[in-house]
């Protein structure tokens, strides 16, 4: 297979709602900030991958009809791709097929998202459960998590505090970072504080209904060396999926815990098999996780390897994941998920952020001498699970 | 000369019906809670899937015989929901992930019958608590016929 690197990666800063463009319009400021950031124009692409999340949210039935001419599309090989909250990152991956088959050299992916237009969101998201047996039940993304959230604390004795610490975290993170759409630090206390949703998840464990633009242009080896193109190598890549039903995710015969994320775990294994990771902890410099809440972040940071089950929240009160840290990754430095979710090209977002990092592009929010990052998403029902490392070059990790 | 005009929107609602088929093995189950039983289906290695499904995601083989598992469990993961949604009913209600007696897997439903105005005390009882089935007295024929309360 041929060697895929990230040439650029552009982003909008999120907001809640932008009036001034269309959507179309939207999608082209990421396509035009892809390409700058890939110091490349749109006649050296040779396809283009368009990441989109289910067409309710947006309100456009099929909107990569609608996006084609923005996204720089007519005249060549075009793909959307649809994988609930994975879907910028499962873009990604598609991207990186079609180079390292050898089929093209120059990949463009970008997209965009208006979460705010909705009000219906919740509602929209709850139509993924079973026709028959969980739609008459208000099952939504933010109830999906929130049982996990409470199962987590009760197989580790963990409490809401421990979900506040990464919310402190990000915010922080997202307060020195200029796309993110929170840009307000919170403390602990004010966590607590905020009102519940869907206990044990507050509002300052929440992410924003965001709407913001980004892509990435991915370049093959050859491409890269033949003009001298600078690039964050993809090492490893990993894809698991997880049954719908969440009952089956408890009992006497389960698989993957619902309170864990066993299946994501997977997904990091293959992508760390691949680059040669053996020790994640110390060997990765960088980490740009899918987590929608804070919770989420908790049993993330245990599949990506970094603590064991049960074992973040200890790790977070030393010290560890947060800028500055003296040891391990820093995760999400970008203040993630929490901070800014366009959902469509939030999978998008973790692995432009992650390139940056390793690329020295990052800016306020860059690692000190970072080398090696992997990022991650989740879709659907905490069900399909993407994870990439990149590095800054090609030698051993 | 154009002027600078203030951005417009345009409000639309999409306004759309389903009469989605729900095959034999759900119909089956349905069926089953205007008897006031909950069924499950046995898979090639012997888990008892409830609700019950026509297919072993697992093994990727047919499920088998038709077992009727406990009115009563226990409380595996659960939600107490402050915040309204639109399009979805209003809080506070509590949604809960019920290990029935005899069963493999969890049966999702609504716990009534709890007072929900603080949270945090509410949790505390539903915390790995024994819950048990209630049936509607008038079934609709959909899964809306059972819910929970605390045993």
């Amino acid at each position: 297979m041929n060697h895929v690197g990230i040439a650029g990666f552009g982003q909008t800063k999120a907001v809640t709602t932008r009036s001034d463009v269309t959507f179309p319009e939207l999608v082209r400021e990421g396509v035009d900030l892809a390409l700058a950031a890939a110091n490349m124009t749109m006649d050296q692409v040779d396809a283009v991958v368009y990441p989109l999340a289910p067409d309710a949210l947006i309100g456009v039935n099929n909107g990569e009809r609608w996006v084609v001419d923005a996204i720089g599309a007519t005249g060549k090989p075009f793909m959307r791709v649809n994988n609930g909250g994975a879907t910028g990152m499962s873009a990604v991956l598609t991207a990186w097929t079609h180079i390292a088959s050898g089929l093209f050299d120059v990949v463009l992916v970008a997209g965009a998202d208006r979460v705010s237009e909705s009000g219906s969101a919740q509602s929209v998201l709850n139509k993924m459960w079973d026709v028959g047996y969980e739609r008459t039940v208000p099952l939504n993304t933010i109830t999906m998590l929130a049982m996990s959230a409470q199962r987590y604390m009760q197989l580790y004795d963990s409490d809401e505090v421990d979900m506040a610490l990464v919310s402190e975290k990000n915010r922080y993170h997202a307060s020195l970072n200029p796309y993110a759409h929170l840009q307000s630090s919170i403390t602990v206390a004010e966590v607590l504080a905020s009102r519940t949703l869907a206990w044990p998840i507050k509002l300052g464990d929440a992410c924003p209904s965001s709407t913001g633009a980004a892509g990435v242009v991915m370049v093959s080896e050859r491409y890269a060396k033949e003009h001298g193109v600078e690039v964050a190598w993809v090492r490893g890549l990993g894809q698991n999926s997880e049954t719908l039903f969440m009952g089956d995710r408890v009992g006497p015969k389960h698989v993957g815990d619902h309170a864990d994320a066993d299946a994501l775990a997977v997904a990091f294994e293959r992508a760390y098999r691949q680059a040669g990771i053996v020790d994640p902890f110390a060997q990765i410099d960088v980490a740009e996780v899918y987590a929608p809440f804070s919770s989420v972040e908790l049993h993330v940071v245990e599949a990506a390897g970094f603590a064991p089950k049960g074992g973040a929240p200890q790790a977070l009160r030393e010290g560890k994941f947060r800028l500055g840290a003296t040891e391990g990754p820093v995760v999400n430095p970008s203040g993630g998920t929490q901070c800014t979710n366009p959902i469509a090209v939030t999978g998008t977002i973790r692995v432009g952020e992650a390139a940056n990092q390793v690329l020295g592009r990052a800016g306020a929010i860059q690692v000190d001498g970072a080398r090696v990052a992997v990022a991650s998403a989740i879709g659907g029902d905490h069900q399909f699970y993407s994870t990439m490392v990149l590095s800054t070059d090609l030698e051993e990790i | 000369m154009t002027t600078i005009a203030a951005p417009a929107f345009y409000e639309q609602t999409w306004d759309l019906s389903y009469r989605h088929a729900l095959g034999e093995t759900t119909s089956r189950f349905l069926a089953g809670l205007a008897e006031g039983k909950i069924l499950g289906r046995v898979t090639e290695e012997g888990r008892v899937i409830v609700p019950p499904r026509a297919f072993d995601d697992r093994t990727h083989t047919p499920t088998g015989d038709w077992v009727e598992v406990g009115n009563e469990g226990v409380v595996e993961m659960f939600t107490i929901v402050a915040e309204p949604f639109r399009g979805l009913p209003d809080p506070p209600y509590a949604l809960a992930y019920v290990l029935l007696d005899g069963a493999d897997t969890a049966l999702v439903g609504y716990v009534k019958g709890i007072d929900l105005s603080d949270p945090a005390a509410a949790a505390g009882k539903l915390k790995q608590a024994r819950a048990v089935v209630r049936f509607a007295d008038e079934p609709t024929g959909t899964a809306a016929d059972y819910w929970f309360e605390l045993a």
